[in-house]
């Protein structure tokens, strides 16, 4: 009875979706107001039944009802109940419902954070929501119903794949989603200015806020996945350049670039053309990444069980949805004004040269994703794109732009003099070399991409601390703390995020530049040491989990003797899909991981046993979070509190 | 033109592509080898350790080599198609035996039926990978000059067998 | 502590029966297992898909990291040992194409899009100040007329 009425909530939010993407733009078209009213109602109500579809199938999910098909395919009655709570989007079904969830929700908060905005822009962007979400309910419906019965049902469940049996698969998926989605609140604020024709500085700054919190959303959400690959998949990398990571990380640079490209557009009214482009673009992207990831024509190590029907369903939608508005702007964009004026070396330029480098960086990342299915489709050969080749056309790209984002905030608005630039940045530069070499040498032996890298990691925080300390000195008579405490929350938010880049960089340099393994054969009572860490084999248990087998190592870590850690490395069977897998154990610290993986059995007694010291690797997510959190400053700005609070407080 | 116009064409030329991939099998890798010599090995046969096999003996016929082991699921699948293909005599079929016991793998022909006029074994998998074997099974034609014609990735069905096999090995065998 | 006290107890005891020494590492040419890697970094695993062989624990991606090491201790150079992987499964076993015509854009194309991007950014900059500065009073619609112009003359 409960999947039914999840089932049938699911064609009502169709039927209030079609409702919602129609009736309202046409109001905002022939000024009816009462049709333009209908937005925010509908889009509630489109929430509430979605948001019922999906308890539906959470219910069914801890309850074990395996007469649903896609229950009984992705549960099992011995997963522990928070797991099988996240199992409700561990399959294609339930997380296409959770895409469909986010959007509504999305919708939602649009419908309460819009109370300063013209009725007819409200009707708008809920319209394109709604049109969005009316494309993913019918798939959801027509193609992936996670509904269907299971007749007669099956006695228990298939299981969830066990890779994704983690805490952080619990929240990865959901924030994610909410980044991916979100990106439609920039997408249909920039589709309802191109409806009305009227692109301006006002609308750039209503989809600002919108536009960072969906992309603090996709930072961390991106974060937890390279977290999780990082120590559930047991060989220690924290990013492969796979087709699904890819896809998760070309809107996230697109994103980027349209923050910067809204501020230019916010402040001089200028570059609009772009900026709608960009917010076009970015939400494609995310719209393109579903397609990858779900229709199977690349081949990836964490897709979707794939299906060409879906792939030709989701590539129709895309032909609408993104034709559609790059049609819209071709016919719209060459009307729009110019705005105000700035020079050739300007803040203006530096946040577009800044775009170039992003975008041009998506676009590797893009050529590099999909050029193995061109040359497919051309039957030109079949290639592999892998790691060596972004290492070498995507790095390059990214460090120039890391060391732009040192020299674009000391240009002054409108007019800036690149002498005096050079002047106040070259003493920060210096030092970020020096201090590089002396890093690098701290750590042992030096190399010049490791130099290169440091280098690039530390002038990123160091001249986000010159930006601040340049601020304080440039205001006579006014104290420090007065200076500092009157600097806008938006500027503390654009520092924090940048130096969150050069932790991230610095991370990566020396983890890459200084990481060391060790592969041993291992007895108990065995040690066996790395760079100055010993490591004694205290035995393998066998110990018994709720869906799983396990054995356990017992390993105790030394440094000068002194006891630091006891770590548990394992091999576990999953009982139901008999699948083997690897459990990493990892003492964990600031400036390293020791990082432990239980290799296979050798002999009665003898084990094999992969050792991985990794430096710093921990700052790599670290730099994430401070960039996730310098978007949220960012947005917790005055300005935008006063944009989005209703009137009737003030 | 309007230049506005040129982010629409890109994307139409991009929707053209993935609709094509969306045909495309980007799990089957073709090999290199089709249309070069056959690489050569010297492997003992299954059933007689004493006695070796070359691809050379075969210089001058039409044959196919299968790649299978008793251990893969689909070779069971395609076994009675080989047997099939032997019984009427279309082409000498000679057998790889990858990475198997060999024990198992006698056991397996005795059981099933033995398509092939010879198995070699392949113990360590090393004439596998010299003849670009990634998945058992994979047929290779081979033709009389001793170059590898086609390849067969998985297994063979009779589809296979009527519309390309059939037609390749009568070609070459006329030639 | 209790706990603690126990646990040496039971090393003492255990410790003449159990085996104590060095570890033994699973190679014992640690240079050449180096190499081995670098080149299996490169190297696709064909059956798990996206993965290196490097990475993978699949049979076939050790038999072929075996054959890489087999290859390198007879004196083969590396680039010898890609050559011969690329010989028998084409160019897809490399995770780092070729640079050869086919993907000349592969290689290069971001780059040419990236100095293709700043030289169309200083050219609109430049004709921006040029359009702003030649008409500082411009209507709003004016504005449209003039970036119309700026679109129609451009590309």
């Amino acid at each position: 009875m409960i999947p039914e009425i999840g089932h049938f909530s699911l064609i009502l939010a169709l039927v209030m979706a079609l409702a919602l993407g129609v009736l309202p733009i046409t109001g905002s078209l022939n000024g009816n107001a009462q049709l333009m009213a209908l937005a925010r109602p509908v889009a509630r109500g489109l929430f509430l039944f979605v948001a019922t579809a999906f308890g539906c199938l959470a219910y069914s999910f801890i309850v074990n009802d395996f007469s649903v098909l896609y229950v009984a395919s992705h549960s099992n009655s011995l997963l522990p109940v928070h797991y099988r709570f996240a199992a409700v989007w561990g399959g294609h079904e339930g997380s296409l419902l959770l895409w469909v969830l986010m959007l509504t929700l999305w919708m939602f908060a649009v419908t309460i954070f819009s109370k300063r905005l013209p009725e007819e822009i409200v009707a708008r962007v809920l319209g394109v929501m709604g049109l969005i979400s009316v494309g993913f309910l019918a798939f959801t419906l027509f193609t992936s119903n996670p509904f269907e019965r299971l007749l007669p049902a099956a006695v228990d469940g298939r299981d969830l794949n066990p890779l994704l049996q983690d805490p952080a698969m619990v929240i990865h998926p959901p924030m994610l989603y909410m980044g991916y989605v979100g990106l439609s609140v920039a997408f249909a604020f920039a589709i309802a200015a191109l409806i009305g024709g009227r692109l301006d500085a006002a609308w750039a700054r209503w989809s600002r806020p919108w536009t960072t919190i969906a992309w603090v959303f996709l930072t961390v959400g991106i974060m937890l996945g390279s977290w999780w690959a990082y120590y559930e998949l047991g060989w220690g990398g924290w990013w492969f350049w796979d087709p699904v990571e890819n896809a998760s990380f070309m809107p996230w640079l697109v994103a980027t670039a349209l923050i910067h490209s809204l501020a230019v557009t916010e402040k001089r009214g200028a570059f609009k053309n772009w900026t709608v482009l960009l917010a076009i673009i970015a939400f494609s992207l995310s719209l393109l990444g579903t397609f990858l990831v779900r229709s199977g024509v690349l081949t990836s190590v964490h897709s979707f069980a794939t299906d060409p029907a879906r792939g030709v369903f989701i590539l129709g939608f895309l032909g609408i949805v993104i034709g559609g508005s790059l049609a819209l702007f071709a016919w719209r964009a060459p009307k729009v004004g110019l705005g105000s004026g700035f020079d050739v070396i300007s803040r203006e330029s530096m946040l577009l040269v800044n775009n170039v480098l992003l975008v041009a960086a998506a676009g590797a990342v893009f050529i590099g994703t999909l050029y193995p299915l061109f040359l497919d489709a051309l039957d030109m050969g079949k290639i592999s794109v892998g790691p060596p080749y972004f290492d070498a056309v995507f790095a390059p790209i990214m460090a120039l732009a890391v060391f732009m984002m040192g020299v674009g905030p000391r240009a002054r608005w409108k007019q800036a003099s690149l002498a005096e630039m050079t002047k106040r940045l070259l003493p920060w530069l210096v030092a970020s070399v020096v201090l590089a070499v002396g890093v690098t040498f701290l750590f042992g032996h030096w190399t010049a991409p490791v130099v290169g890298g440091v280098t690039l990691g530390l002038w990123a925080l160091l001249s986000s601390l010159a930006y601040l300390v340049a601020r304080v000195r440039d205001s006579a008579g006014v104290g420090v703390w007065t200076k500092l405490r009157t600097t806008p929350r938006a500027t503390y938010g654009m520092l924090l995020a940048h130096a969150g880049i050069g932790i991230f960089v610095l991370g990566v340099t020396l983890v890459k530049g200084f990481e060391s393994t060790s592969e041993v054969r291992m007895r108990m009572g065995d040690t066996t040491t790395l760079d100055g860490y010993a490591f004694r084999f205290l035995g393998v248990q066998q110990i018994q989990g709720p869906n799983y087998n396990s054995s356990s190592a017992t390993l105790e870590i030394t440094r000068d003797g002194a006891k630091i850690a006891t770590l548990h490395p394992a091999k576990r069977i999953y009982t139901a899909q008999n699948m083997p897998m690897t459990e990493s154990d990892i003492y964990s610290g600031v400036f390293r991981d020791l990082y432990i993986a239980l290799g296979d059995r050798v002999s009665i007694d003898e084990w094999i046993v992969r050792i991985q010291h990794k430096p710093m690797v921990n700052w790599i997510w670290g730099g994430c979070v401070f960039i996730a959190l310098g978007g949220l400053l960012a947005v917790s700005d005055r300005r935008y509190r006063l944009a989005i609070t209703p009137p009737a407080q003030h | 033109m309007n230049r506005f116009v040129l982010p629409l064409i890109i994307f139409f030329v991009l929707i053209i592509f993935l609709g094509v991939g969306l045909k495309l099998k980007p799990r089957e890798v073709p090999s290199p080898l089709v249309g070069k010599m056959a690489p050569t090995f010297h492997l003992a046969q299954l059933h007689d350790a004493s006695k070796t096999i070359t691809p050379e003996e075969l210089r001058g016929k039409v044959w196919l080599l299968n790649v299978w082991a008793s251990w893969c699921v689909t070779c069971r699948q395609e076994h009675p198609l080989l047997v099939e293909m032997s019984r009427r005599n279309i082409v000498p079929i000679v057998g790889l035996n990858y990475k198997d016991k060999r024990e198992d793998g006698v056991d397996w022909l005795q059981k099933l039926g033995n398509p092939y006029v010879l198995s070699a074994y392949d113990h360590e998998g090393t004439a596998g990978i010299d003849w670009g074997v990634y998945g058992v099974p994979e047929t290779f034609v081979i033709d009389k000059a001793g170059i590898i014609r086609h390849k067969v990735i998985g297994a063979i069905t009779p589809d296979v067998i009527q519309d390309k096999l059939i037609p390749l090995i009568k070609e070459l065998n006329g030639a | 502590m209790l706990n603690k006290l126990l646990f040496t107890l039971l090393l003492v005891f255990t410790l003449p029966l159990a085996h104590a020494g060095e570890a033994v590492p699973t190679t014992d040419d640690p240079v050449l297992e180096k190499r081995v890697m670098a080149v299996a970094d490169k190297l696709r695993c064909l059956v798990c898909q996206n993965q290196t062989i490097a990475d993978s624990h699949a049979e076939l991606a050790i038999d072929l990291k075996n054959q890489v090491r087999e290859k390198l201790r007879q004196g083969q150079s590396e680039q010898q040992v890609l050559d011969y992987m690329v010989a028998r499964y084409g160019d897809f076993v490399l995770f780092q194409p070729q640079v050869k015509s086919t993907t000349w854009l592969l290689w290069f194309g971001p780059f040419v899009f990236l100095g293709l991007g700043f030289v169309v950014l200083i050219a609109m900059l430049r004709k921006r100040r040029q359009l702003i500065q030649q008409a500082p009073g411009l209507s709003s619609e004016e504005h449209a007329r003039a970036a119309s112009l700026l679109a129609g003359t451009d590309k």
